[in-house]
């Protein structure tokens, strides 16, 4: 007995849609398994996990506060995957926005600055990922460097430059000593949606950007000459369409997206600039944008799903002493599926029984 | 005539016979229990079209597929091939249409690579020199392939498979690549081993060959065997009819052509390749006025590539006035900039070069659309516009396809070739510049894509037309240029075009003074 892929006439559009389920599913088996293995109760587990989270409204706006800056990321993440440009550098993009927005919030602290402050630092946290996604992009089409590498690379520069921002020139003089910025002004900060709440001005900019991304990539020719590069290079070629121009434009694009999520991050939850305010936001979100199918509307609901397994880690530690890091093995496995279950969307499995039997009882 | 088993020219035992031999993948039905029988000393043509079975048939014999049902006899003895190897062992050689050489190795290299044997490289080397000498297939062992032209690539391919002494040899469509007098030497080597007693099974679609070639012949069509027959006694009509099952309709040219103005005129086009082992293209000139269609005729890899890159655009030339369209310097403008001023382009490569495989018929539409069709209304893609040229591509040129907006990758050879072409045509190019138009496409598409491209010249338009099927030019074309070396020699009127003429121009010895290559290759 053999198991043989067998490759599909057309993309199952039916398997397209199911097999991030058949993904999550196989994760949670697997996350059972290891439960039971460092002696947790696995029902008990992942009822924290996945079902307290979604039963009080706390927590609700807590997901979507987390959800926020994962799918802003993953959406540029996913025009760069669709482009078959390979931007790792996520993380790196989203704090350099951070920092680059908050350098005004730091300037204007104290002052009588107006409500064009928080705006200001978009366009700067915007602004500065987008150039700090550049240099891999400008690397690999002037030289031919890794993408992946440099981008990822770079990831730790941002981090060393925010930690010693944090701890040198920018250090609130009435913090202690503590590695932070002062809290921002409330200019500085971004709006609540709702009074005493935790949802935030950034996770309805999400949605925009959801749905900007949806028109992009489904109404126009930007959008079909993004896919047409990632799908068939040669083609495109021969389509008119610049491979180079478009690796420098969807890491541009990508680049600006992590550093908005970045400092929106910063000027909301956060409200001032530390070391440690992305817990691997840069990172998650390339599941998110895999697990949402490079498509906008799934990334939304991968955001959501994966903003759900950082809060559930979170009550998990507390409830029942689960180690925080078993959200990110649980992060690492649900990719790891998704990636396996996305060869069945071009392949069928077959069952196939051994030739020589069927040979010998037909003679 | 149309027997099914008995009567065969020779009597004898069989060496291979296959007995209901069938290779279903799914619901299809690649091989329906095909019968066939090898004799030594016998050479057995497998016809057929592109689709036929014919491949499936012969990588079940060399044991690359295994039968869903039905025997194979070697020798008398039920034969199961566990692979490849299992059929060397027994004597069972095959010769691929698709070489499978590494260009930076060594002839000697390369063969040693595809060997079972345990022999030493010296040893081998020294078999391989007295193989190739005693069956005229002379080969430097020392030399790398990617000096060698395609003939002798082959040839390399051929002795490998001969210095395992097969007692059976398959050839798959070995004269596609070669020139008329090439392919003449490989038939003085293949009667040598039919004299001593090999049996030879050899694929192609071409039926002067296989009249002229072959004891006997066997038939697919549809997986099915349709008849096994003496080709000698056939007409190419018969075998025609046999291979496609009905008449193929022949293209008629209007009866008088006018010719205008220049539409394509290339001034002394030299471009460097971009890649190692490309083709340098080398002064290229030609003429091509509207309602002209120029043939260039020659053997893969002499720089056709190159030279439908250059004049598409994907290749910019340095010097803008090397290309000219319709009175505008061109060669350095963009292939969407070329498409403005009224040029088309067709490549020979239809999934991934042509069309993006996975991607709907209406978003290929697109591709090449976007440029001047009013597909796309500031950045935003019309849906409408594009759907509606895949219906006229689909209506004008008979494309089947088994829903209205299936994935490019979806379709057969023949269809998507169709919609490629007809995509291009429904823009009214003024120009259209078309690589292997019909390459392994069925007849009856083949028919319609030249039936459009006469009938595209007839409107006006200037094509070009790059073949290897000399046949095909000599059907549609006007006149004929040969590019050989990255060359393009003076065009000939169509009439004074014969074979001979032609296969020395693509073998680079009928080239004037001026034109001869500084001695790459044979």
């Amino acid at each position: 007995m053999q198991l043989v892929l067998e490759k599909r006439a057309e993309r199952s559009t039916v398997i397209a849609l199911v097999s991030p389920v058949i993904a999550i599913g196989l994760t949670i088996v697997t996350m059972s398994i290891l439960f039971v293995i460092i002696g947790k109760n696995p029902i008990a587990a992942l009822n924290v996990y996945f079902i307290t989270p979604l039963t009080d409204a706390y927590s609700l706006q807590e997901l979507a506060v987390k959800a926020a800056p994962l799918v802003m990321i993953a959406i540029g993440l996913s025009l760069c995957y669709l482009a078959n440009v390979w931007n790792i550098g996520a993380e790196g993009q989203f704090l350099v926005g951070a920092v680059a927005g908050s350098w005004l919030a730091v300037k204007t602290h104290g002052t009588d600055a107006g409500a064009w402050v928080l705006p200001a630092m978009m366009l700067l946290g915007a602004m500065a990922g987008a150039l700090y996604a550049l240099i891999p992009a400008f690397c690999k089409v002037r030289f031919g460097a890794s993408e992946i590498l440099v981008s990822l690379m770079l990831v730790y520069v941002a981090d060393l430059l925010l930690d010693y921002l944090v701890r040198g020139p920018w250090r609130d003089p009435a913090g202690f000593n503590f590695p932070t910025t002062a809290e921002f002004d409330p200019v500085a900060t971004v709006p609540l949606l709702f009074e005493g709440g935790r949802l935030h001005l950034g996770a309805a900019i999400a949605l925009v950007i959801v749905i900007g991304a949806a028109v992009l990539l489904g109404r126009t020719i930007k959008g079909f000459e993004i896919r047409v590069v990632g799908a068939a290079p040669r083609a495109a070629r021969f389509g008119g369409f610049s491979s180079n121009q478009l690796v420098l434009l969807t890491f541009a694009i990508s680049g600006a997206l992590a550093g908005l999520a970045g400092i929106i991050e910063v000027a909301g939850p956060v409200g001032h600039l530390q070391p440690g305010i992305s817990p691997g936001y840069g990172f998650t979100a390339i599941i998110v944008a895999f697990l949402g199918r490079l498509n906008p509307v799934g990334i939304l609901i991968a955001g959501l799903f994966l903003a759900l397994t950082f809060i559930g880690g979170e009550q998990a530690q507390i409830a029942m002493k689960i180690p925080l890091d078993i959200t990110k093995v649980f992060q690492g496995i649900l990719l790891f599926y998704v990636l396996a279950c996305d060869s069945l969307i071009l392949y069928r499995i077959k069952l196939i029984m051994p030739q020589r039997k069927v040979a010998d009882g037909a003679t | 005539m149309l027997d099914s088993g008995s009567g065969h020219a020779r009597s004898g035992a069989a060496l291979l016979q296959t007995i209901g031999l069938t290779k279903r993948y799914g619901s299809f039905l690649a091989n329906d229990a095909i019968d066939i029988a090898i004799r030594p000393q016998e050479i057995h043509a497998l016809l057929g079209e592109n689709g036929a079975g014919k491949s499936t048939l012969v990588k079940t014999i060399y044991g690359l597929i295994q039968p869903s049902e039905g025997d194979m006899l070697w020798q008398g003895e039920k034969m199961v091939l566990a692979g490849p190897h299992d059929a060397r062992a027994r004597g069972i050689g095959m010769v691929f249409q698709h070489f499978s050489l590494f260009d930076n190795l060594t002839v000697a290299e390369n063969v040693a690579l595809g060997l079972d044997g345990k022999e030493s490289f010296k040893a081998m080397s020294a078999r391989l020199e007295q193989v190739s000498q005693q069956y005229g297939l002379p080969l430097d062992p020392k030399r790398e392939v990617w000096q060698l032209s395609v003939g002798e690539r082959q040839r390399i391919e051929i002795v490998r498979v001969l210095m395992q002494n097969p007692k059976f040899l398959i050839l798959d469509e070995p004269t596609a690549v070669l020139t008329p007098q090439e392919a003449d030497q490989l038939f003085v080597v293949l009667e040598r081993l039919k004299s001593e007693g090999r049996a030879i099974l050899y694929i192609s679609h071409k039926l002067d060959e296989v009249k002229r070639l072959c004891d006997t012949a066997t038939i697919l069509r549809g997986g099915k065997k349709i008849s096994t027959c003496l080709p000698r006694e056939e007409t190419a009509a018969s075998l025609a009819r046999m291979m496609v099952g009905t008449e193929i309709k022949q293209v008629k040219a209007a009866a008088h052509r006018q010719t205008t103005v220049p539409r394509l005129v290339v001034n002394d086009l030299s471009l460097a390749p971009d890649e190692p082992h490309g083709v340098h293209l080398k002064n290229i000139s030609l003429e091509l006025k509207g309602g002209e269609i120029l043939g260039i005729a020659g053997v893969a890899g002499n720089g056709q590539d190159e030279f439908f890159a250059a004049l598409s655009g994907e290749r910019l030339a340095k010097d803008p006035g090397t290309i000219v369209i319709d009175g505008h310097a061109a060669g350095h403008l963009s292939i969407t900039a070329r498409r403005k001023l009224g040029a088309a382009f067709v490549p020979e490569e239809r999934l991934g070069h042509g069309t993006a495989p996975r991607m709907r018929l209406s978003e290929n539409a697109l591709l090449t659309g976007h440029a001047a069709s009013g597909m796309v209304h500031n950045g935003f893609i019309n849906t409408a516009a594009t759907l509606a040229t895949v219906d006229r591509a689909t209506e004008s040129f008979d494309v089947r396809k088994a829903k209205r907006d299936p994935e490019a990758a979806s379709l057969s050879g023949g269809n998507l070739q169709k919609f490629i072409v007809g995509r291009e045509i429904l823009r009214n190019p003024i120009v259209l510049v078309v690589s292997q138009p019909t390459w392994g496409v069925d007849a009856g598409a083949a028919a319609v894509i030249r039936q459009a491209l006469l009938d595209l010249a007839a409107a006006g338009a200037a094509i070009l037309v790059t073949s290897q099927d000399l046949d095909e030019l000599a059907e549609i074309a006007d006149r004929i240029a040969v590019m050989f070396h990255g060359h393009l020699s003076e065009p000939l009127m169509t009439a004074d075009a014969d074979r001979e003429t032609l296969g020395l121009l693509m073998g680079g010895s009928a080239l004037t003074p001026k034109d001869v290559p500084d001695a790459v290759g044979a």
